[in-house]
């Protein structure tokens, strides 16, 4: 099932993604000022009023797109008469929660945002969320200006399983790029690093623990900090875990790419970067004291609000380096389900088709909130024009969607791959071995891999 | 007058009667206690048996249901990462009960004595108590941090090099039981000072008179007097302390690495995040039966410091 799903996986179907991003033209509505009115007169022969008076329960986790769905969600209730109970939770509790519940057959929400870089394996062998391929194709469900071919082909791909089930629709594609300090790559008169090897060197040339530089953060905490690297083994073209389920994570590749990660967080990260998960990484260079920092690409609104921010105005958002072998980056994505136990499938599906709807994804967009899976948000002229971070970050995000592939496996035990070699990568940058660590990480997870594979 | 015979038949008579009553009175008395046998069967019985019935199987969410034995068990045995983590779980447990008592006691001495505001620093000093753990948590992460924490700039002002504490795997235990002994010593101290307040003045009063000195006297009366009230402390620090999770969860997940993982960090992660629930059910099976024995070994340890 993996195997298939994966295979495809493309590069092709991710360059046509962001191929999608740059040539759409799509007219973008206004994006906070129409009224469910007017809404409704748009799509005058669509009966969004047919669940009127009915209440659904949506569970979403902690997130700047979460924020602004429930900022939104009186939009939604005014044009469909639908109650929403919207509850937000940090996104490992959200996670925990929700496979918990689904386990127990009788899920308290009705709708729910899905990790598919964590969650769909799993949650598409228990079969926990409905196959929406037949409301989708209802038109008396699926609204005339829903526009499913709008959806960038890789992003409906990530959502689709092997089987050809859709039990989510896409919201945003997370891609990893390399935020940079301009001020000090500009004192030190050092350029923007185009490859892996280069970003060593530069790391080399900033780091200055003596002023307080440092010149690369990451994360380093286990289990969070397996995304850097299965993202820089990319760059040696190769994936740790393929669509055939075969392991290369203790080939030559994987072995570089981890010998790149630990040299560049032993010897150029901050102190402590062994337990930095994503915030400790953002506080660091949103202070000026890192010089680069390897994320996903959500942060340019912190990183460019002067209140919290030293760096306002000063960062660069860099495409990933390419590797020896190719270029590509790390990409990670979430979707909008509606929980199979649910028997309220059409309000429910109503508020996925809402919250996946052309205006909110270009809200996503205008927000710096991540990157939507809608191809008309990125030619959204109000969306371009309310943008509150800089245009180069659009830039960077339609040109990682050229290059984008799916950093983690498509398989089920993904926490346990995560937790068993963020622990191997931890202790390279405590000064272990990179060949041994993940020759001793492989022969742990092998047997999971295989038991989760026969079930 | 009556026969033998008759007598054996009253006697017999008698005896059902006595029977039946004591039947009829057993029926009254159990509708009073079904309630709280169905309350301890549906909250302890049943949910200890069903955890034992998960242990004995393979079983994850959204996969079907194996019956393995004790396979889970052995399975735990072998791992290196779950032995690894009995031990830190023990050493953590060691320090986050020896200080916080050590602190405890010396406090409590201290607020033994009179003197001005005594009541009021006694009330600043129980605040970490009374605080959220999590919160606290939160707030002592913060702290931590290797550049923007405020620990590392107070140690710079003493002139001492900055520590990682947390996030780094040979100071991460310390830190932590830091935390612990920064919140718990206040319940130690009220313990001991109960103690204090409750011990009879005699002794020492006559231990004064015959001319004894202030370390003889506590070594001598006051220390074998608290002794009973200290080994309370050192019973509930030490439950407390096996079982400690929200604290080294909110601070460092059991980071870096592997190097504060303890049994209940390990449980968490098998239950919650790869949700391994039969192996899961396996840990806490094992982990009950450590504390018990723990428990039991401290209660005897009680029993013995006891006033004679």
């Amino acid at each position: 099932m993996t195997g298939a799903w994966n295979r495809r996986q493309t590069r092709r179907r991710f360059v046509a993604m962001g191929a999608g991003m740059a040539a759409a033209g799509l007219a973008g509505g206004r994006l906070g000022t129409m009224s469910a009115a007017e809404l409704r007169r748009a799509q005058a022969a669509f009966d969004w009023k047919r669940y009127d008076g009915e209440s659904i329960n949506v569970l979403l986790s902690l997130s700047p797109r979460s924020d602004l769905l429930t900022q939104y969600q009186s939009e939604f209730e005014e044009l469909t008469g639908i109650t929403v109970n919207a509850d937000v939770v940090p996104e490992q509790q959200q996670r925990q929660k929700q496979t918990i519940e689904f386990s127990s057959g009788n899920p308290s929400f009705d709708v729910t945002a899905v990790s598919w870089h964590v969650q769909k394996s799993l949650f598409g062998r228990g079969r926990f969320l409905s196959d929406l391929r037949e409301m989708r194709d209802d038109p008396t469900m699926t609204a005339p200006d829903y526009d499913v071919a709008d959806f960038a082909p890789a992003a409906i791909t990530f959502a689709t399983h092997a089987d050809g089930r859709l039990d989510t629709l896409p919201y945003n594609i997370d891609y990893w790029i390399l935020y940079w300090n301009k001020e000090l790559f500009d004192q030190k008169g050092v350029a923007f690093p185009q490859t892996l090897q280069e970003t060593l060197a530069a790391a080399e040339a900033l780091h200055d623990p003596g002023n307080g530089v440092f010149g690369f953060a990451a994360r380093g905490l286990k289990n969070a900090n397996v995304p850097v690297w299965t993202s820089f083994m990319q760059g040696w073209g190769v994936s740790s875990i393929d669509d055939q389920n075969q392991m290369h994570t203790t080939e030559p590749a994987a072995i570089e790419a981890a010998t790149l990660y630990r040299d560049l967080l032993a010897n150029y990260g901050p102190p402590g970067v062994v337990g930095f998960n994503w915030n400790e990484c953002q506080t660091t260079f949103s202070q000026g004291t890192a010089a680069m920092w390897f994320d996903g690409i959500g942060f340019a609104t912190p990183l460019e609000d002067p209140a919290s921010s030293r760096v306002a105005g000063k960062v660069g958002y860099g495409l990933q380096p390419a590797g020896p072998v190719s270029r590509h980056s790390g990409s990670f994505g979430d979707g909008i389900g509606v929980s199979a136990g649910s028997d309220k499938q059409g309000p429910a599906y109503f508020y996925a088709q809402w919250a996946t709807n052309k205006r909110n994804q270009a809200r996503v967009l205008a927000a710096g909130a991540g990157a939507p899976a809608r191809t008309s948000a990125y030619s959204d002229p109000e969306a371009l024009a309310a943008l509150k971070v800089p245009r180069e970050w659009v830039d960077t995000l339609v040109a990682s969607g050229e290059i984008g592939l799916p950093s983690l496996p498509a398989i089920v035990p993904v926490t346990e791959f995560r937790d068993t070699f963020g622990i191997a990568l931890t202790n390279m940058i405590t000064g272990a071995d990179p060949a041994q660590e993940l020759e001793s990480a492989t022969e742990q997870f092998r047997p999971v891999l295989e038991q989760s594979l026969q079930t | 007058m009556s026969t033998p015979a008759a007598a054996a038949v009253g006697g017999a008579i008698r005896a059902r009667r006595r029977a039946g009553s004591s039947y009829r009175r057993r029926d009254k008395y159990l509708r009073f206690v079904l309630p709280a046998l169905v309350v301890i069967g549906a909250v302890i019985v049943f949910p200890w048996v069903f955890t034992v019935f998960m242990s004995l199987h393979d079983w994850q969410v959204a996969s079907p249901r194996v019956w393995v034995g004790l396979d889970n068990y052995a399975n735990l045995a072998g791992d290196a990462r779950f032995r690894a983590a009995v031990v830190r779980t023990f050493v953590y447990t060691l320090f986050a009960v020896a200080l916080p008592v050590l602190f405890g006691v010396l406090a409590a001495l201290m607020f033994h004595q009179e003197f001005p505001l005594r009541g009021f620093f006694r009330g600043v000093f129980i605040l970490p108590m009374i605080a959220t753990p999590v919160a606290i948590s939160l707030v002592w992460a913060m702290m931590f941090h290797p550049q923007l924490g405020v620990l590392n700039f107070l140690l710079s002002r003493v002139g001492l090099p900055p520590s990682l504490w947390v996030y780094a795997p040979d100071t991460v235990i310390p830190s932590l039981v830091l935390v612990e002994t920064w919140q718990w010593t206040p319940l130690v101290m009220l313990i001991v000072l109960g103690g204090l307040a409750a011990m009879p003045t005699e002794p020492l009063e006559s231990a004064r008179i015959d001319g004894a000195g202030g370390w003889r006297m506590f070594w001598d009366i006051t220390l074998p007097l608290t002794l009973p009230f200290i080994m309370v402390a050192v019973v509930l620090r030490t439950i407390d302390a096996l079982k400690a999770f929200d604290t080294i969860y909110a601070i460092t997940q059991g980071g870096p690495g592997t190097a504060s993982e303890t049994v209940n960090i390990y449980l968490y992660l098998q239950a919650f995040n790869f949700f391994q629930i039969g192996r899961a059910s396996a840990v806490v099976v094992v982990f009950f039966a450590v504390i018990l024995a723990c428990s039991f070994g401290m209660l005897y340890l009680r029993q013995r410091a006891r006033w004679a």
